[in-house]
C-alpha cells in the first residue's frame, strides 16, 4: 500500500501515523521506494541514489513492526525512511564515498549517527550520491556521474551532500544525513529548497564518517522543515566513546522549547541578531539580497533587535580553507592505498601498487586536492602556507567570538551567493570553491549554522543562513523556528 | 609562489600518485591558479594569533586508558576475502628489493 500524501509528510507526522498504527512501517518504506522510482532517483535520471536494497529495507520494516508489536510503541522516528550520504558507514549497503577506490566496500560497522537514528525506528532506504570523498560543491565530482537538482534537472543540487538534499527535496525521504567540511550540508540544502544543519564541531559523533578534513568535518541532518531537522539533531548528538573528539556536553532539547513559541506574537523578543556586511557583497545575486532583506524585516517584526556587525576576515576564509582542508585530506586519504580497502592495481612492486591504485582510484578533484595538500605541508612551504593559514583561521574565529561576545545571539546571512548553477557551468576549480564563501567560515570557527528556505528567485530556491555561538544550537533553532513560521508558504515561492 | 613541473612530480611521489606526463602541464597550471589566490594570506597580520590554538572546541574529554570491544557488527569472516586461524589472508606483495626471489605461497 502507498499513500498519496507521503511526499509532503514531515518525519514527525509520518512517525506519528506509524506509531499510532495508521500506517505500517512497511507501507512507509514501500511509499518511499515507489516515490524514488517515480522521481527517477537512480542513475538513469536524477542520479541522487547510488545504493539501495529494497529487500533489506522491507526486512528492516518487518523487524521494526514486530518490535513495535512487542513494545506497544515505536521510537521517535518509527518507520521513517532515511537516506544516508555515501561517506557514512552503513551495514548491508556499500560505503564508497562515490569513489572508484572504494568500489564494493561494505563496512563491518555502522556510523553512530546512523545507528542512533535506527534506534529511534528509522530505516535506511538509500545511500546517496556525493562529490567524491565530499570534495566539491555540486555533486558533479562523483565517480558515478553528476546528480541533478529535482527542482530543475539542468542544474546541480549543490554539494557535496547533493544526493541527500535532492532526495529530501524530491519527496523520497523526509530526512537524510549529510556531512559538512566547508558547507556541504547547507549549500545543497539551499540549492534544493530544504533545511540543512551543521552542528558545532564536537556536537555529533563522527564515528563511521570517512574522514576528509578532521578539524572541520561534521555530520548534519537535512529535512523539509526545521522541526524535523531539530528532532534529528537531538537524536544524533551527544557523547560517543568511539569518537574522542565528541563533546560530553548535555544535548539541549530544541523542539519542546521553541516549536510552541514559534507562532507566538514576538518569539524573538529580547534577541539580538547581527547582519554582517561582508556577507552581502556587490556580487551577491540581487534576488537573493532582496529575499534576505525580507527575512531581516520579518526577524525585526518577530521581536528581534537587528544590528550591523563587522566580520573583517571573511574574505580570507576560502584561501584558508583550501589550504587546511586539502592538507588534512592528503593525510586522511593516505590510507587508501590498495592494501586495506577497495580496488587494488596489480603490479610487481609495492610502491608501484600504491601509486597505480591511487591514481586509478581517485578522480581529478581528489587528486588535485591531495597534490595541493601535500605541497602545502611539504618542507619549505609548511610555514608559508599551512602555519599561516592556521593563524588566519584564528582571526576568522576571533571575528565570531567578538560578535557573540558583544551580545549578539545569532547572525543572519545568505547561505550562497547564487542559486543552483547549471551542470558543467563552473569549470575553474577556484570559481567552484567560491560557491562556499558564506558557509566555510562556520566550519573554520567550529560554530553551528543552518540553512532554511527563504524564497525563490527565477523558480530556484534560496537559503537563509543562521549562525550561532559554540554549542548554542538552541539559539539557532529558536530563530529558525520563528522565521520559518513567519515566512509560511512564501519560503517556497 | 609558483609550482613547477618538478615540484608537482616531487609532490606526486610523496603522495604516492602516478601522474601521466600528459597531465603535468595542466596540473601545474591549475595548482598555480589556485595558489595565486592564497598569496593574500602572506600580507595578513597574524602577529596576535597563536597558530596552535585555532580550533575552538571543548578540550578532548578524558577517558579511561583501556580498550573496549571492537565496534564491528559483522564477523570478520563475513567481509574478509579470506581468513585462516584468525588472520586475514591477503595477496602476497612482492618487495621492491627482491620481487622475484620471494614468491612462495
Amino acid at each position: 500500500m502507498t499513500f498519496p500524501d507521503f511526499s509532503r509528510l514531515s518525519a514527525t507526522a509520518l512517525a506519528a501515523k506509524v506509531d499510532g498504527g495508521n500506517v505500517s512501517p512497511l507501507d512507509s518504506i514501500n511509499a518511499s521506494l515507489a516515490r524514488a522510482r517515480e522521481a527517477g532517483a537512480g542513475r538513469e535520471s536524477l542520479n541522487l541514489i547510488l545504493w539501495s536494497n529494497e529487500q533489506l529495507a522491507r526486512r528492516d520494516a518487518a523487524s521494526l513492526a514486530e518490535g513495535m508489536n512487542r513494545a506497544g510503541k515505536g521510537g521517535r522516528l518509527a518507520g521513517i525512511p532515511i537516506a544516508v550520504k555515501d561517506n557514512l558507514a552503513t551495514l548491508g549497503l556499500p560505503t564508497t564515498c562515490a569513489s572508484k577506490i572504494l568500489a564494493g566496500y561494505v563496512s563491518p560497522y555502522e556510523a553512530t549517527a546512523v545507528a542512533r537514528l535506527r534506534e529511534e525506528g528509522a530505516i535506511v532506504v538509500a545511500k546517496t550520491n556525493m562529490d567524491e570523498f565530499a570534495m566539491g560543491s555540486s555533486t558533479e565530482n562523483s565517480a558515478y556521474g553528476p546528480a541533478r537538482n529535482p527542482i530543475d534537472l539542468r542544474r546541480v543540487p549543490g554539494g557535496s551532500s547533493g544526493g541527500s538534499a535532492g532526495a529530501v527535496a524530491a519527496g523520497i525521504v523526509p530526512l537524510a544525513l549529510g556531512s559538512e567540511t566547508g558547507g556541504s550540508v547547507r549549500q545543497p540544502a539551499a540549492f534544493c529548497g530544504v533545511v540543512g544543519v551543521k552542528p558545532t564541531y564536537g556536537r555529533v559523533s563522527r564515528f563511521g564518517l570517512v574522514a576528509f578534513a578532521s578539524s572541520l568535518d561534521q555530520i548534519g541532518p537535512i529535512a523539509r522543515n526545521v522541526d524535523d531537522a531539530a528532532l534529528a539533531l537531538e537524536i544524533i548528538s551527544g557523547v560517543d566513546p568511539n569518537d574522542s573528539t565528541c563533546s560530553s556536553r548535555k544535548v539541549d532539547t530544541y523542539r519542546d522549547e521553541f516549536l510552541p513559541l514559534a507562532t507566538s506574537a514576538e518569539p524573538l523578543d529580547g534577541m539580538t541578531i547581527g547582519v554582517p556586511e561582508e556577507y552581502f557583497p556587490e556580487m551577491l545575486d540581487p534576488g537573493i539580497r532582496a529575499l534576505c532583506e525580507r527575512s531581516i524585516d520579518l526577524l525585526k517584526s518577530l521581536g528581534a533587535k537587528v544590528v550591523d556587525v563587522k566580520m573583517p576576515n571573511t574574505a580570507l576564509a576560502i584561501p584558508v580553507y583550501y589550504i587546511i582542508a586539502p592538507a588534512e585530506a592528503s593525510s586522511n586519504l593516505a590510507r587508501f592505498d590498495g592494501v586495506r580497502y577497495g580496488a587494488r592495481a596489480e603490479t610487481a612492486a609495492l610502491r608501484d601498487m600504491y601509486a597505480e591504485t591511487r591514481s586509478k582510484g581517485f578522480g581529478d578533484e581528489v587528486t588535485r586536492r591531495i597534490l595541493l595538500g601535500t605541497y602545502v605541508l611539504s618542507a619549505g612551504y609548511y610555514d608559508a602556507y599551512y602555519r599561516k593559514a592556521q593563524s588566519v583561521r584564528g582571526l576568522i574565529t576571533r571575528d565570531f567570538r567578538d560578535a557573540f561576545g558583544r551580545g549578539i545571539d545569532a547572525l543572519f546571512t545568505p547561505t550562497t551567493p547564487t542559486t543552483a548553477f547549471a551542470i558543467g557551468a563552473l569549470t575553474d576549480p577556484y570559481e567552484m570553491y567560491m560557491s562556499d564563501i558564506f558557509t566555510v567560515t562556520a566550519n573554520l570557527a567550529g560554530v553551528p549554522a543552518m540553512s532554511l528556505p527563504i524564497g525563490r528567485v527565477g523558480g530556484l530556491p534560496v537559503g537563509g543562513q543562521i549562525i550561532a555561538s559554540h554549542f548554542c544550537e538552541s539559539t539557532m533553532f529558536r530563530v529558525a523556528y520563528a522565521l520559518e513560521a513567519a515566512l509560511g508558504g512564501e519560503a517556497h515561492q | 609562489m609558483a609550482v613547477t613541473q618538478a615540484d608537482v612530480i616531487h609532490v606526486a611521489e610523496l603522495a604516492r600518485l602516478a601522474l601521466p606526463a600528459e597531465r603535468l602541464d595542466h596540473l601545474v597550471s591549475e595548482l598555480n591558479g589556485i595558489l595565486a589566490h592564497m598569496d593574500v594570506l602572506e600580507k595578513t597580520d597574524t602577529s596576535a594569533i597563536d597558530s596552535n590554538v585555532s580550533v575552538p572546541v571543548d578540550s578532548t574529554p578524558l577517558r579511561s586508558d583501556s580498550s573496549g570491544p571492537l565496534p564491528m557488527l559483522t564477523s570478520r569472516e563475513s567481509f574478509a576475502p579470506s581468513i585462516r586461524d584468525g588472520f586475514f589472508i591477503v595477496p602476497r606483495l612482492a618487495t621492491h628489493e627482491d620481487a622475484a626471489a620471494d614468491t612462495a605461497p
